[in-house]
């Protein structure tokens, strides 16, 4: 067990490290960035840009420029290119943003992704299984950037109806149901292709379940249905869908739902991060990365641990 | 005469498909008495796991359809709901299945499991119930039965899981325990012991026992009576005696030519009955078996009746050939020295 925590976690350095240095490959590849011009604005000189260049340390090898960058990075000192503002303290402002919206919507997509596979599973064939796929079909294909524009068009303030009040985010201590209620639209948007595609894959794993032996042990020992169902049917294909959350959840939580963030204007990790891409601004970037690594990699520890809990085949004895 | 547990009579299962309707059982008929051993033999596709599971309750499904009527202690377990046969799975009649290793659930510990078969039935707390899995554990030959019962079945090897299903399956003391091709996922050696168990605890548990096998070798030992079954239907049906020593349907020939023997010369130790079973959907008309039949000849395609045609009564077959005809060439098949196989 600590072999496997520590062996997990020079593991999950290893990739975090990989990762920004990939960005930062990426960054100094692509054509078009010249940050000093950035810093420099519109109407710099040639020797305001060349100071500016050298006073950045643009002008030095690539690898002494990442060094720097990671040395920054981890003391918390990295700058945005563009605006000069702290990566650090800019990421900790969109946290409860991101982190009300991952939960949230975590619980709603877990509850009825796991509602929607056990019922299409349970009348399988039949009309109510057909309709969960329809709907969890068209849940799955609906871009998000797309229903959240309409959803906010028509229902929110401003809109057809106002029910909800319309973007941006509002502290949960400032005003709880302030941020409940500018928080539901979100939550559902971004909840639905999740819903779809978790009631899928649950579907899938049921049915492959039901026709295991023990399943057949099971009902051989008289077992009501429910039992069946529960013990043994749900307890080994919920398994999958572990996976599938924790990675989910980490890549929402690190700043991955760019696209709901930005639509609902919630200035979130994730919205921050679309900002930084669109200005080209690489410092933010190498942080957001870093930021949404550390929590898809800690979370794939987790559900690696959560795993050998939950099936002893891969619990060390 | 003893108590007569079980009747089946006349039971047909079939399931209707995309490609037409599947007779996988077809008019069987057997009677079962406390204290016996009736063995179902046949290949795969005979029909002999679908008749068992049916007695179980297992293959009920929209698509299937059963006729006939199978009696436990007198009444009619295909007329029973879903429900009210709940009450009898595991409880009046218990189950083993072919594969133990993927018979149970690996997320549960092995006392888990047999207490859960326990408390569906007895209203018992989880201690007394656990240990009852423990005395039930070691009745059935699990060394170290107390602190084996909270291992994981990853944890037991191949005969040891089988063990423990048979422990599950007499856990609430069933009347009748049916153990459909036990042996066939285990070695040769643990398969003597596991037939062995299975007969004990049939003493032991003052129960009758249906023993579904593909081998007649495995019911040679503890069977009372035997069914041999092909496509579906019961084709022969005889004390265990009559049946080995004098088999009456050219298909018995066959399963026993089938078993390996030692003491024939090299070539011939192993015989394979040609060809392979009917469609169970579009079967031959006439005897099932005429086509892979090489004794076959025109009344073949009148499909002869289960009936009598012996002088021991009881001793049912279905096949027009005399019994003269028949005595002086099954030992071709049986134990053969031209290599011509039935």
């Amino acid at each position: 067990m600590a072999t496997f925590l520590v062996r997990r976690t020079i593991g999950a350095i290893l990739v975090c490290i990989a990762v920004t240095f990939i960005v930062f490959l990426i960054f100094i590849v692509v054509p078009g960035g010249d940050p000093a011009q950035r810093i420099a604005g519109k109407n710099a000189t040639p020797q305001n840009i060349i100071n500016i260049r050298h006073s950045w340390g643009f002008d030095q090898p690539f690898y002494t420029q990442y060094w720097d960058m990671l040395k920054k990075m981890f003391g918390g000192n990295l700058v945005s290119y563009t605006n000069q503002q702290n990566v650090l303290t800019q990421i900790v402002q969109g946290m409860p943003a991101t982190f009300s919206l991952t939960v949230g919507a975590g619980v709603i997509w877990l509850f009825f992704g796991i509602l929607a596979g056990v019922l299409s599973a349970m009348t399988a064939g039949r009309l109510s299984d057909r309709v969960i796929t329809v709907l969890a079909l068209i849940g799955i294909s609906m871009p998000v950037f797309w229903l959240g524009i309409v959803t906010r068009y028509y229902l929110a303030e401003g809109g057809l109806v106002s029910w909800f009040p319309d973007g941006e985010y509002v502290g949960i201590l400032q005003s709880p149901s302030q941020w409940f209620s500018h928080m539901i639209l979100p939550w559902l948007v971004l909840a639905v292709l999740f819903i779809g595609f978790y009631g899928r894959v649950l579907r899938g794993n049921i049915l492959d379940t039901i026709n295991e032996d023990y399943v057949r042990t099971a009902k051989s020992k008289g077992l009501t249905p429910r039992r069946i169902m529960v013990k043994h049917v749900l307890r080994t294909s919920l398994i999958p869908i572990i996976t599938l959350f924790g990675l989910d959840f980490a890549a929402v939580l690190g700043g991955g739902a760019i696209l709901t963030e930005t639509v609902f204007d919630l200035h979130g990790v994730g919205q921050y991060a679309a900002l930084s891409i669109n200005n080209f601004d690489l410092p933010p970037i190498m942080g957001v990365t870093m930021y949404g690594a550390f929590f898809i990699v800690g979370f794939s520890m987790l559900v690696d641990l959560f795993y050998a809990y939950l099936d002893p085949r891969i619990r060390p004895t | 005469m003893s108590e007569r547990l079980l009747e089946v009579d006349d039971l047909s299962v079939h399931f209707s498909t995309v490609d037409g309707t599947v007779k996988a059982v077809d008019g069987v008929s057997f009677e079962l008495e406390r204290g016996k051993v009736l063995g179902i033999v046949g290949e795969s596709g005979s029909g002999k796991s679908v008749t068992a599971m049916t007695l179980m309750g297992l293959t009920r499904d929209v698509n299937a359809h059963f006729g006939g009527e199978v009696r436990f202690k007198g009444r009619d377990l295909l007329a029973l709901s879903d429900a009210e046969m709940q009450d009898y799975r595991g409880n009046e009649i218990g189950m083993i299945f072919q594969d133990p290793m993927t018979s149970l659930n690996p997320v549960y510990r092995i006392g888990e499991q047999i207490v859960e078969a326990i408390q569906a039935h007895d209203k018992v707390d989880k201690r007394q119930a656990k240990k009852r899995a423990v005395e039930l554990l070691k009745q059935v030959g699990i060394p170290n039965p107390e602190s084996r019962v909270d291992d994981f079945p990853h944890q037991f090897s191949g005969g040891m899981r089988q063990r423990a299903m048979i422990a599950m399956a007499l856990s609430c003391n069933p009347d009748v325990l049916i153990a459909d091709e036990p042996t066939t996922a285990l070695d040769v050696t643990i398969q003597a012991q596991i037939i062995e168990l299975i007969s004990r605890l049939k003493d032991d548990f003052n129960s009758a026992v249906i023993m579904i096998t593909h081998d007649l070798g495995v019911v040679a030992d503890i069977a009372d009576e035997i069914l041999v079954m092909y496509a579906g239907r019961v084709v022969e049906r005889a004390e265990k005696r009559d049946l080995f020593y004098d088999p009456q349907m050219p298909y018995t020939w066959g399963l026993l030519g089938s078993i390996p023997r030692l003491d024939r010369p090299k070539p011939e130790r192993l015989h394979s009955i040609k060809g392979a079973p009917p469609s169970v959907i579009n079967a031959p008309a006439g005897c099932k078996f005429r086509p892979r039949c090489p004794h076959a000849f025109e009344k073949c395609v009148e499909e002869p009746a289960l009936e009598n045609r012996v002088e021991k009564p009881g001793h049912l077959d279905r096949c027009w050939l005399d019994v003269e005809y028949k005595r002086a060439h099954r030992d071709a098949t049986i134990s053969s020295n031209t290599g011509e196989a039935a």
